[in-house]
């Protein structure tokens, strides 16, 4: 595809960059990116990513707009209160880039029908609220060998890492189970300050950017940790784990399952 | 000098606010019975009957010490420990 006159001034900031040109920017505009949640995290991930001209863009979610979201989820406002997130966030950003194409999908994600949903798309995005739902998108991903990027928030702490399958550890290699209902509370029941998601909001899009140009280092075997009350941004270490039970050398996991509602109380 | 042991957002209750606290030169769970001395509850939010629970890591400067020697794995003065709990929010 040739750009017109038009796209050129849109993505000229882009364009100059070597690293990115018109080769790169060709690239951005034919990457198709599935962001699984249209909130917190995902509004951010995507006003950017819609910004920066990612053709295709799917969010996933069934949850509505609600008063209390619009405190970090800036991709939706008064006007879309009760309206489905997926829907609220294409308005927005096909508002803000009508080059892009989103794609609302009001759905949960579940083991029936994750791979399905997966399939057709370059890179996932993780910005879900729940363990069960991480757990399943990891073990998808390494299934289908799709690049994650994985972000998760509380309070005043953000985590991000890059996986990609079968070239580097995966979340179950970081963290080998998830923690049992009730130990980590929610952010609903804890809090999270609304320009955190923001931040690790912002990262996440960085990271899809740099694997659809294929510059850079990806944030990969790394867990990268953000502290916005000390300002401290820590990296750490993530082996791949030759036990993970889905992508160590003998995996007990083989198939997708779903896990106990109770877990998705977490 | 001590050990250096980065406290996760979630745990800061239980160290009064602290986003870092001391502790003794050791093995990981001498450091974590020690924290605990200091700040009830800690040790039992990171470990178990003497073991690491598996949803909170642990990293000696920026190493994971389940591919070290786990919770037996030695920290000397000057060292830095972050303890770094699975975090699931999105919202």
């Amino acid at each position: 595809m040739d750009f017109t006159e038009e796209q050129l001034k849109r993505y000229s900031r882009h364009i100059i960059l070597p690293e990115v040109g018109g080769k790169g920017q060709k690239k951005i505009s034919e990457a198709k990116v599935l962001l699984v949640g249209a909130g917190g995290l995902g509004c951010p991930v995507g006003y950017y990513l819609a910004a920066a001209g990612v053709g295709t863009i799917a969010m996933v979610d069934d949850d509505k707009v609600e008063l209390s979201n619009l405190q970090r989820q800036i991709a939706h406002s008064v006007k879309t209160l009760d309206v489905h997130k997926a829907d609220s966030a294409k308005q927005t950003f096909e508002a803000l880039n009508p080059d892009v194409n989103v794609i609302p999908i009001k759905e949960r994600l579940n083991s029936k029908n994750i791979l399905d949903l997966f399939k057709d798309y370059d890179i996932i995005v993780d910005g879900t609220d729940n363990f069960p739902t991480r757990y399943l998108i990891n073990d998808a991903c390494v299934m289908l060998k799709k690049p994650l990027v994985s972000g998760a928030i509380l309070r005043f702490e953000g985590q991000v890492t890059t996986i990609m399958p079968h070239d580097g550890p995966c979340y179950r290699c970081l963290f080998e189970e998830a923690p049992p209902a009730g130990l980590v509370p929610s952010c609903q029941e804890a809090g999270v300050l609304g320009v955190l998601p923001g931040v690790i909001g912002a990262l996440q899009a960085t990271e899809v950017l740099k694997l659809i140009i294929g510059k850079g280092t990806p944030l990969k075997g790394r867990l990268l940790i953000y502290d916005a009350l000390g300002v401290n941004f820590r990296k750490v270490k993530i082996p791949k784990n030759d036990e993970c039970a889905m992508c160590g050398k003998n995996p007990t996991i083989t198939e997708l399952k779903d896990s106990p509602e109770e877990y998705c109380s977490i | 000098m001590a050990v250096k042991v980065k406290i996760p957002v979630p745990l800061q209750r239980l160290t009064q606010g602290k986003e870092e606290v001391e502790g003794d030169a050791g093995t990981i769970i001498s450091l974590i019975n020690n924290l605990d001395q200091k700040y009830p509850g800690l040790g039992e939010r990171v470990s178990e009957g003497g073991k690491l629970r598996r949803f909170v890591n642990i990293y000696v400067n920026e190493e994971d010490v389940r591919f070290m020697k786990n919770e037996e794995t030695e920290v000397k003065d000057g060292d830095e420990v972050s303890i770094v709990p699975a975090i699931a929010g999105g919202c």
